[in-house]
């Protein structure tokens, strides 16, 4: 196989990588970047581990092709700190032990980033709506859920 | 299997044309990757059209809107003057996946995948919308229905791209609405759904409808007859009876663990019934 040449932007920083036509950015962030934050939990989108952002558009690697970034920007969880830093969303996690296992967080933090992004306000609704696409074995969901509120809250007042 | 990602649809299509193995143009991937990986599709050949110019603009003329092959169905919700023209097309298409599916997903992707549960899908068919294909031969208009072939089959040639939908213009008076039923209430696949498309008088008497059902036969299928229940009346109960009852006799759905034959049938009408109903009060009746 071939091997496709990319340059891209990552977290801000210019990346070149050479990956197989085939093969998921996610594979290329974890296996070829060494950018392990985010995670495989199913391959096929349905459980938002892997979710990054492509050009502002909340997507999940496993379903992009590496190929595909190409003069793209993506965003990853390791872009989400500043330094020692912590993003409100993070430090809220923490603080709401909205984390078990902690496989799923990644994809979380990403998908509730983007979801405050868009709307700082947001209801239990459409907090609920906005992150059905990410699956968690180990919370029940509710202190994901409370950690977002305190999240937009505290960056509502800020 | 070769990407390629070419810059005019023009040679996308003789990128298509020529391949000799297993080509696939490839729009969000979002059912062209999971099936990669699954190991159901091997291409040889993929063609990212996403790089092709236009593809992702939504233009509104004189004659309706024109929506890019590669416009993600966030990007639908995000455009106002479509989502006020196009409700049910719009909802339609919002409800695919979730917000990560959302930020990749196409229309015309999900009209290609061939699901006759496609959630995209009914309300362009109730709004008569027409894809732009461009191919080895040129470029033909054709309605979105004649497009689905059977489950997982298309009308398209080898060579052929879809480059954009057509809308029409919306007359006064007019609106539309898609719903469906899934037993989960989001990241599900439609177990049965129902699109209407309205055209009232200014009395409130409807003038012209479409109606058409999704996950009830081997594609969506027009129910001329629940239109006709609608045309001349107010919507009221006896048309609504009508509507509903000729949508379950055009039903010729699976039976299996998600919707027996008899749920599928029944909630057909009840599905169409409701969206007449939100359709109707959206395009001004009362
Ligand atoms: C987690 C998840 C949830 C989903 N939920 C739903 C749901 O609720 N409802 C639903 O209906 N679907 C759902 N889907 C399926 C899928 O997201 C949709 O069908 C989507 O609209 C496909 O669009 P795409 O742009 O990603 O298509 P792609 O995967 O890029 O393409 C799909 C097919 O169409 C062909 N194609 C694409 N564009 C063109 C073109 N311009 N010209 C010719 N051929 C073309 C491709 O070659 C391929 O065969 C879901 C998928 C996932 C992964
Ligand atoms: S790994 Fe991508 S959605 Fe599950
Ligand atoms: S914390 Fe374990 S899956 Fe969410």
């Amino acid at each position: 196989m071939s091997g496709v040449h990319v340059t891209t932007t990552i977290n801000g920083d210019a990346v070149e990588f050479v990956c197989n036509a085939d093969e998921p950015l996610l594979d290329v962030l974890r296996n070829r970047l060494g950018m392990t934050g985010a995670k495989e939990g199913c391959g096929t989108g349905d459980c938002g581990a892997c979710s990054v952002t492509v050009n502002g558009r909340l997507v999940c690697s496993c379903l992009v092709l590496g190929a595909e970034v190409q003069g793209a920007k993506v965003g990853t969880i390791e872009g989400m700190a500043k330094g020692d830093q912590l993003h409100p969303l993070q430090k809220n996690f923490i603080a709401h032990a909205a984390l078990q296992c902690g496989i799923c967080t990644p994809g979380f933090l990403i998908a509730a980033k983007a979801l405050l992004d868009k709307n700082p306000d947001p209801s239990e609704e459409e907090i609920r709506f906005g992150l059905a696409g990410n699956l968690c074995r180990c919370t029940g969901y509710d202190k994901i859920v409370r950690a977002v509120q305190a999240t937009a809250k505290e960056m509502r007042g800020a | 299997m070769r990407y390629e990602a070419p810059e005019t649809l023009k040679s996308a299509v003789t990128l298509l044309a020529k391949e000799k193995g297993l080509a696939f143009v490839l729009a969000g991937g979002t059912d062209l990757l999971v099936k990669m990986k699954g190991g159901f599709l091997e291409p040889d050949l993929v063609v990212d059209i996403k790089r092709i110019k236009g593809v992702f603009d939504i233009t509104k003329s004189a004659t309706g809107f024109r929506i890019g092959a590669a416009v993600p169905g966030v990007a639908l919700g995000e455009n106002a003057a479509l989502v006020k023209a196009w409700p049910g097309v719009v909802e339609g298409a919002n409800l695919i996946g979730s917000k990560q599916v959302q930020g990749r997903c196409t229309m015309v992707g999900n009209l290609c995948n061939g699901s006759p549960a496609a959630d995209g899908v009914p309300a362009l068919i109730a709004g008569n919308a027409k894809v732009v294909i461009s191919g080895p031969k040129g470029k033909r208009t054709i309605p979105v229905e004649q497009v689905p072939v059977s489950p997982g089959r298309i009308s398209l040639k080898k060579g052929e791209i879809i480059e954009a939908i057509l809308l029409p213009k919306r007359p006064a008076n007019s609106s539309d609405a898609y719903l469906r039923f899934i037993p989960r209430t989001e990241m599900d696949i439609a177990v049965v759904s129902a699109a209407v498309n309205l055209t009232l008088d200014g009395k409130g008497t409807v003038k012209d409808a479409r109606v058409v059902l999704g996950a009830v036969a081997p594609t969506i299928i027009v129910v001329p007859a629940a239109a006709k229940a609608l045309i001349g009346s107010k919507l009221d109960a006896a048309a609504l009876e009508k509507l509903a009852a000729a949508c379950s006799a055009a039903c010729k759905p699976i039976d299996d663990k998600r919707g027996t034959i008899e749920f599928r049938t029944k909630v057909a009408g009840v599905l169409a019934r409701r969206a007449a109903e939100i359709a109707y009060k959206r395009a001004g009746g009362k």
